[in-house]
């Protein structure tokens, strides 16, 4: 009986293994014609879909593509077929006077989706994260229960609500309002940053006031009997007690912004531009690869799957190195 | 001479109608130990818990009667029913420690817990805090263990060290008091007996207030014994009496183990 739980337990624990594997080789695999069109170069390369004549690229980038040129023409070819079908004949017109039309390339990088990406998780964190530790502290230590009871409820409404509908009220609502207030364009990196970190909030600050709850009520009573104050016990024993949840939460509320498509779409722009100020419009890695998959095809395609692959590592080192960094640290 | 004198003191819980505790009078003397003993819920803890105020963190609770501590300042006994301000709720926790039964290690270095109520009482010269550290940590018997890892986490020390920890960290801001509730009850007897000197120790330099569920301990280290029974005191002597020569019959059934 224990034998048959623990290999039970232990191949659950081993599913996550599989998935996450399996996740990785999928997105590896589709990502193939991208990773060997541009190499690594790919990351600080600031284009997206853009033709480019063959001299700039081989000038501003890398050397993955001299020894494929061969391919690039077939890859390129293909996919200005598609995705320019009317101007395929004319292309192909072209092609026939003009051999200047084959120096041209439609290239592919992924800097500024990655630039959107980290600027707007690191702005919904800076804003979120001292708004839900104040919310925690309220409600685990200062307010009565008869009010923290019905906080607590608003807040896991808040948690509840799907995020096309902040995307909607970040965009109708509250953009206009935070562009009269800074200025620039209504749609932009620090809107679609505000909007998430709204959005993440909730996590944030009701599971770090279960881990404040945590705390044990003679631990706290005993810096009481020292003649601390409530700042001091909530200072030098609830957040170092509950430091480890405290990460937890942030860690959980990192990996939902990151990955947030759908509010940061509405919000962000979706421009291929790299961000001149905190509210120029820009793109992140989901929303270039929710606006683009439905066209996209070949190279384009491909380059979807490098992004995506991007994101993973991306999370996957983010969070790892939030895990290992601030816990070390816990001990 | 009593540095803690309780008269005619009743408390009651929040919710509850009767008072946990009825008419209680009796003294804790300077530099003695008195020992509170009585079967399970007769209200030592609630008793205890009163004379340092730590009820208080919780709200609706209601004292009755007088528990008066000695001000070394102004010379005059002071009564602590009357503290109504954060800063004399502090005042009052500085004089009167508190030691609880399970150790309570804060998620700190030894030294930062130690030095905790120095630190919270504004005292910020690095070489002071660490002469008081060191003098609280031998007077609590710890120091020896403990030098070489001053900087380590609490957490990592045994149940008894622990408590001696706890003790030290009571004891460094200089306690008129320390109140002790059950403080050996989750420790092995070797920690136990560490700990039953210590307190005999340090009756020197404080007056002490145990609850103890343990007879022999009462005997072994009280001056002066208190038996409760059901919210009331029932007999309040010298420790020898209390167990020699008990006058109530509730307290010879008691220590001979005949109660109930
Ligand atoms: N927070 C509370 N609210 C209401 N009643 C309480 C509360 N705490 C304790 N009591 C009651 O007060 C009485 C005294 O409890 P207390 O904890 O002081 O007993 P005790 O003598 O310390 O017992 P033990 O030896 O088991 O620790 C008990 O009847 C208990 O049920
Ligand atoms: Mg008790």
């Amino acid at each position: 009986m224990e034998k048959i739980f623990r290999n039970l337990s232990l191949s659950s624990a081993s599913l996550v293994f599989i998935i996450l594997l399996g996740i990785f080789i999928t997105l590896f695999l589709a990502s193939k014609d991208a990773i060997n069109e541009f190499g690594i170069g790919f990351i600080t390369n600031p284009n997206w879909n853009k033709e480019v004549s063959i001299d700039a690229t081989d000038k501003s980038s890398q050397s993955a593509q001299d020894f494929s040129l061969e391919d690039d023409f077939l890859a390129d070819d293909e996919d200005d077929m598609i995705l320019d079908e009317d101007d395929a004949i004319l292309d192909e017109d072209d092609m026939l006077f003009d051999d200047s039309i084959k120096k041209t390339f439609t290239d592919y990088g992924a800097l500024v989706p990655i630039v959107g990406t980290l600027l707007t998780t690191l702005i919904a964190l800076i804003f979120a994260l001292p708004i839900a530790m104040g919310i925690a502290v309220f409600l685990a230590e200062i307010a009565p229960k008869n009010i923290a009871a019905p906080i607590s409820v608003a807040i896991e409404l808040l948690a509840a609500i799907p995020s096309i509908i902040f995307g909607m009220w970040g965009l109708y609502y509250f953009a206009p309002i935070v562009a009269d207030l800074v200025g620039g364009y209504q749609v932009s990196l620090l809107t679609a940053g505000l909007v998430l970190g709204i959005m993440i909030l909730p996590f944030m600050a009701a599971i770090t006031r279960d881990s404040m709850n945590t705390t044990p009520d003679v631990l706290k009573e005993s810096a009481y009997a020292m003649g601390a104050t409530k700042f001091e016990v909530i200072k030098d024993i609830i957040f170092p007690y509950s430091k480890v949840g405290i990460i937890g939460s942030i860690i959980l509320a990192l990996g939902r912004a990151l990955g947030e498509t759908m509010a940061v779409a509405f919000l962000i722009g979706s421009i291929f531009a790299l961000p001149t100020a905190i509210n120029s419009p820009t793109i992140s890695i989901p929303v270039a690869m929710a606006n683009n998959f439905g066209e996209a095809s070949g190279l384009g395609e491909s380059s979807l799957f490098y992004l995506a692959l991007i994101l993973f590592v991306i999370s996957f080192g983010v969070i790892s190195f939030a895990k290992l960094y601030f816990l070390k640290g816990a001990r | 001479m009593p540095v803690m004198n309780i008269k005619d003191f009743s408390f009651t819980y929040p919710g509850v109608d009767s008072p946990s505790l009825k008419n209680i009078n009796m003294k804790i003397r300077k530099n003695k130990i008195t020992a509170l003993i009585g079967p399970s819920g007769c209200g030592k803890s609630t008793l205890l818990r009163s004379m340092n105020r730590i009820h208080d963190l919780y709200p609706g609770n209601k004292y009755d009667g007088i528990i008066e501590l000695f001000n070394t300042d102004t010379n005059e006994m002071q009564n602590i029913l009357d503290i109504k301000k954060e800063n004399e709720f502090i005042e009052l926790r500085q004089k009167v420690g508190m030691i609880f039964q399970k150790p309570t290690p804060f998620p700190m270095s030894i030294f930062d817990n130690v030095a905790y109520g120095l630190k919270i009482a504004g005292i910020k010269d690095k070489s002071e805090l660490e002469g008081r550290v060191e003098q609280a940590l031998k007077d609590s018997v710890l120091w020896k263990e403990v030098q070489d890892r001053l900087s380590k986490s609490a957490m990592g020390l045994s149940g008894g060290q622990q408590q001696r920890l706890c003790i030290a960290r009571a004891v460094a801001v200089k306690p008129e008091v320390i109140l002790f509730d059950e403080p050996t009850s989750a420790l092995d007897p070797i920690s136990t007996g560490a700990i039953e000197e210590l307190l005999v120790e340090l009756k020197k330099d404080v007056s002490i207030a145990i609850v103890t569920h343990n007879m022999q301990q009462a005997s072994r280290i009280s001056d002066h014994t208190a038996f409760m029974y059901l919210g009331d005191l029932i007999e309040f002597d010298k420790t020898e009496n209390i167990f020699l020569n008990p006058k109530e019959k509730q307290t010879e059934d008691y220590i001979t183990g005949r109660f109930g």
